[in-house]
């Protein structure tokens, strides 16, 4: 007999309880939903990354067996639906706004980059839908395109949009020049580096999916969708494209299999299906192969950068100013412009004190699929180029590169930090993770280590990189002074059912983050009921309370805090009814993990005692108290949260071929209070692979005519098992001061500290050839032509 | 995937007829052939199941030959003991071949009917001087191989074996692709009866015999002997993976690797 209930609670590692399904192929995701009577959607996809559509042409697919109807742009215009949203606006330097063209569901003017929807087949499989599209004959005046960011930039480039002008859409700035300037004049040295962040495609293990569903007896309209965050795509979809009250239209996000960023967006296909649904009267369906992925969902990074970091003679930080293009594709993606400047120019303090910060951002659209989000979204590329420009002023200031960062590190006692780009940070210890790492990944011993691997003919390295970001994206007031379009707070409902089991609802969606187990020990802790007995709702509008999704860690220091806040109204109407039930004063009444007691004495009623008398209100106060046991909050947070802390890579290098092997990978994070330490760090491992993805794999290549060269796992690298190293992950925490939890999100933290670490690694590795630029990712061959340089250059 | 008959045929001479239809294909493991359907690259009229036929399976020694049958899965090859015994570097190559998936299902005879410039086997059959063995003749390895996806076969000729002489000494390295894992330059090294064979693949558009290598490991067999010759970039391959000089110095290294794993 055991009757001894494991601890559940805040800091267990409870298994996640979502694995039960996963681990038995019982999830349920899009494309496993059929219904009735369901037709199948085919998107006929532009193969040019710039023409204009002369004619489209569906009479061959008439009379095609299965096929029940083809839809062009053309059609879509008649009904005067609106174009995909942008859900941020930014302004240029000189007050205006950015260039903000249409983007229409399916194009019927011009394609803009390959993989533009043109037409939408429908038929009574996916095969004939297909059959029927590939019927379509399309004529197109192929144009010239502007497919990277130096090329859309020349003068003379083809314009990707009618009227913008150099393909421009927008000129942001954030910072004082003038006291930059001053900063500069008095510098005692500058070191300046050109940098470029590779370009990324998120790969999600399930690709997108969609059904729409319309019944016509209620006019309600459902959308079943591979999704972050439904409820924005409601609105969204609902009140800019396809003019559907939120009341009439339903969104529902079921199991998700991975977003990182890219399921955030309002997607064509989403609106495709559901307008689709309304016209036909059939449910309609539409799942994306691999191929399509790679040339639809909305890619991450791609920006090209100058920076220059002032310093003064003991290598303290004068000023930081950058330079950055950021290609925004072909089309605004839902949140695309505010990842290279709200989320990349505000991090560029990063952990150090740096008086004075100036940073000019040109956002440049191009005939590429459009860039957005991506796991750490701004603030890799923020971290990269400050993470690196360290390394580069510690090898040219003779100083230490450990060292340099200990200079210049904001103190433990300085918090709360403003920063000169707009952060305010609450807490962080930088010192203590630094250290921390240092003795983890035995920085001490290294030197003997790479003399050993130099015994085998291997070039050994290591790095570091002291990185800091900012999740929770908030307060509304202030992202709403800054373009965003929605508001970014989160919801929370705490049910307590009448025999004290709980269901909560959050806007928060998990696509594997392991939302109903973390947010399940949330109420084991509080309301102390099991954690078998918390059901976790999400990702459906009918379901759930407007919410905002899950995406730049938020969903625990945003959400979490919601249901804290909901779980404290329950509490306080439960110590009501417990006043009420043992006859005392509600002011004497005391709630600790599930049992309320009178002060000081041994009357005791458990919350099961409290909901029963809530639901079955015979012995109740009813002209005071409501019946029931459910409650629900809205919780916009005061600030950002600031996760930060070191993450050490270890690498060899094979000269004779190029080939970069990690060796040994340390994390030490502070997160914030940690809910689930083994939820955590499967986190951060996962974010560290998606680093070392970016860092020496991965990276989408357009050939001058826009078509995508790495379209395929065969071209694209993604991480493999093999391509990892061991992987140490250790917290230090420090409390986020403003939120119930005191956590700051882990999800991006891997993504964020890794890249800079890996490549400084392997700069150092190539000590002896003096790599100054090294542009991610480190390939066998980019590395092979360094040192065959390298020595060419040494024989001269 | 476009529609297609399907055929199960349980002898090479049912086979052979049915692939009298020019348009018809056969399939081994799939594993080339269902990714091209699936991607509606191809479009059979029919597709010809080999699995069923007995005359195409095991492997077996055949005096100073290692005779493996085209449906010989790669993972066949690896666990082999005749293989292991006579010539382990080709148990060894075809051991790290693609994923264990792949290595379940894919066929020694599918491999070399595409020739795929980047596959793996191509090398062992020049080097190893293989002779491969069809429904209508036995074909020289130095002349089964014809260019890129091309080979000596006619659309009708099936590969029922491949006749492997066991060498005196053999060895194999390879750069893989960092994405798709095929071979970006490999060389497979063998001496057979006296007769030094270098034959790379990944690096060109076809599996080629490296003729200086050659000479200089038949005057010489170590590593030393071919770590200073350098192969010629003039029509490699490049690609965004690596240029064609990157590959050309890669063939060098995995020569001097191959010789040393061959001992
Ligand atoms: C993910 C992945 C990774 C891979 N990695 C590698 C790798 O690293 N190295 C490597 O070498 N290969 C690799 N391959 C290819 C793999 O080895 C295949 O097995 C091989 O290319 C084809 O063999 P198959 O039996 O699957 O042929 P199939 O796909 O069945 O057929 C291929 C072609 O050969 C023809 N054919 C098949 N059998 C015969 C026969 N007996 N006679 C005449 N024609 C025939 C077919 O008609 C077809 O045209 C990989 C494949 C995949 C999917």
């Amino acid at each position: 007999m055991n009757d001894v209930v494991p601890f559940e609670g805040i800091g267990a590692s409870v298994r996640r309880k979502e694995d039960f399904r996963f681990l038995r192929g019982r999830g349920a995701y899009t494309a496993d939903f059929n219904r009735q009577g369901q037709l199948h959607a085919w998107i006929l996809r532009s193969p040019h990354a710039h023409a204009r559509i002369r004619s489209v042409d569906v009479a061959a697919t008439t009379g095609m067996p299965g096929v029940v109807t083809v839809f062009t742009g053309a059609d879509m215009a008649k009904d005067n639906l609106g174009g995909l949203p942008c859900g941020w606006q930014i302004h240029n330097k000189d007050g205006s706004p950015m260039a903000e063209p249409p983007h229409a569901v399916i194009a019927h003017d011009k394609v803009r980059h390959v993989g533009d929807p043109v037409a939408v087949a429908i038929a009574a499989t996916r095969d004939q839908a297909r059959d029927a599209a590939e019927a379509i004959v399309v004529d197109y005046d192929v144009l010239p395109a502007a497919a990277t960011l130096e090329a859309a930039l020349k003068p003379g480039a083809p314009e990707v949009h009618g009227g913008v002008a150099g393909n421009l859409c927008y000129d942001w700035h954030i910072g004082d020049k003038t006291v930059l300037d001053a900063a500069f004049a008095k510098a005692h040295k500058i070191v300046s580096l050109d940098l470029v962040n590779n370009r990324l495609i998120p790969n999600a293990m399930e690709p997108r999916a969609a059904l729409g569903e319309y019944d016509p007896t209620t006019g309600d309209y459902t959308l079943h969708t591979t999704s972050q965050n439904p409820h924005v795509i409601r609105l969204l979809m609902g009140a800019n494209v396809l003019h559907i009250p939120e009341s009439k239209l339903r969104v529902v996000a079921p199991d998700v299999g991975g977003g990182f960023g890219s399921k955030i967006y309002h997607y064509a296909e989403e609106a495709i299906v559901t307008w689709s649904a309304g016209k036909l009267g059939r449910p309609v369906k539409w799942t994306a192969d691999r191929t399509e992925s790679f040339m639809s969902d909305a890619h991450g990074r791609d920006h090209v950068s100058k920076a220059d970091l002032a310093l003064d003679a003991n290598g303290t930080i004068l000023g930081l100013k950058v330079h950055t293009y950021a290609n925004m594709g072909a089309y605004l993606s839902t949140f695309a412009p505010c990842v290279p400047t709200y989320l990349y120019a505000t991090l560029l303090a990063g952990t150090y004190i740096t008086p004075v910060i100036y940073a000019e951002v040109k956002a440049v659209f191009t005939n590429t699929v459009p860039v957005d989000a991506y796991r750490g979204a701004g603030r890799p590329e923020a971290t990269f180029l400050l993470e690196r420009l360290m390394d580069v002023a510690a090898l040219e200031s003779g100083i230490d590169r450990v060292e340099l960062r200990r200079r210049n590190f904001i103190q433990p006692d300085q918090f709360p930090y403003q920063t000169p780009v707009a952060l305010q940070y609450d807490s962080g210890n930088y010192q203590a993770t630094l250290d921390q790492a240092l003795a983890a990944a035995d920085w001490a011993g290294f030197e003997s280590r790479r003399a050993e691997a130099a015994k085998r003919g291997k070039l050994r390295g290591i790095g570091c990189s002291t990185y800091l970001e900012a999740c929770g994206i908030a307060p509304s007031a202030v992202v709403g002074s800054l373009g965003a379009r929605a508001g970014l707070y989160e919801v929370g409902t705490i049910r307590v059912h009448p025999t004290g089991s709980v269901t909560v609802l959050t806007g928060a969606h998990s696509h594997g983050q392991g939302h109903e187990t973390t947010f399940a020990q949330l109420v084991a802790d509080k309301l102390g009921v099991p954690v078998a007995q918390v059901d976790i709702v999400h990702g459906d509008t009918a379901k759930v309370p407007f919410g905002m999704g899950t995406y730049g860690s938020r969903s625990l220091a945003v959400g979490g805090s919601a249901m804290m806040k909901a779980m404290d109204k329950v509490i306080a109407k439960g110590k009501r009814i417990a006043a009420h039930l043992m006859e005392a004063s509600v002011d004497d009444i005391e709630f600790e993990r599930g049992t309320f007691r009178v002060a000081g004495t041994d009357k005791t009623k458990a919350l099961v005692d409290i909901s029963v008398a809530a639901y079955v209100p015979h012995n109740y106060p009813i002209d005071e108290i409501e019946p029931g046991l459910e409650e629900t909050a809205f919780y916009d947070p005061k600030n950002f949260t600031y996760p930060g802390g070191c993450h050490i890579a270890e690498v060899e290098i094979d000269p004779e071929t190029g080939k970069v092997s990690m060796v040994n990978f340390t994390a030490v994070d502070d997160v914030g209070r940690v809910i689930n330490p083994m939820i955590v760090e499967g986190q951060v491992q996962g974010g560290i692979a998606q680093g070392i993805g970016q860092a020496l794999l991965e990276t989408c290549v357009y050939d001058a005519d826009g078509q995508l060269l790495s379209g395929s796992m065969m071209d694209y690298t993604m991480p493999r098992a093999d391509d990892l190293a061991p992987v140490s992950v250790a917290t230090h925490t420090t409390l986020c001061t403003h939120n119930p939890l005191g956590v700051k999100g882990c999800g991006e933290v891997g993504a964020i500290g890794s890249p800079p670490a890996v490549i400084n690694a392997v700069v150092d590795a190539l000590r002896d050839f003096k790599v100054r630029t090294l542009d991610m990712p480190a390939t066998p061959a980019k590395i092979w032509g360094i040192i065959n340089g390298g020595r060419a250059m040494a024989a001269e | 995937m476009y529609d297609f008959q399907y055929h199960k045929p349980a002898s090479v001479a049912d086979a052979v007829k049915l692939l009298a239809d020019p348009d018809a294909k056969a399939i081994s493991g799939g594993q080339t052939l269902i990714p091209a359907l699936k991607h509606r690259l191809n479009r059979p009229t029919a597709v010809v199941d080999l699995s069923g036929i007995a005359e195409m399976k095991g492997i077996r020694r055949e005096g100073n030959a290692i005779v493996i049958g085209a449906l010989s899965r790669h993972d066949d090859v690896a666990g082999s003991a005749e293989v292991k015994a006579a010539i382990p570097a080709l148990a060894d190559m075809a051991a790290h071949i693609g994923d264990t998936q792949v290595r379940n299902r894919g066929t020694m005879g599918g491999s070399i009917s595409n020739n795929d410039p980047a596959a793996d086997y191509p090398a062992a059959v020049v080097a190893l001087n293989a002779t491969v063995i069809t429904s209508k003749r036995r074909i020289t390895a130095d002349e089964f191989f014809q260019g890129m996806f091309t080979t000596a076969l006619e659309p009708d000729e099936l590969v029922i074996a491949i006749s492997f002489p066991v060498p005196e000494k053999a060895g194999y390295a390879k750069m893989r692709n960092p994405a798709s894992r095929y071979v970006m330059a490999g060389v497979f090294v063998a001496k057979t009866g006296g007769e030094v064979r270098v034959a790379v693949n990944g690096a060109a558009p076809c599996v080629f015999r490296q003729g200086e290598m050659e000479a200089a490991l038949g005057a010489n067999w170590s590593a030393e002997a071919v770590g200073g010759i350098k192969q010629d970039a003039t029509d490699l391959n490049g690609d965004i993976h690596g240029s064609a000089e990157y590959r050309a110095h890669l063939v060098t290294v995995m020569a001097k690797r191959a010789v040393a794993a061959a001992g």
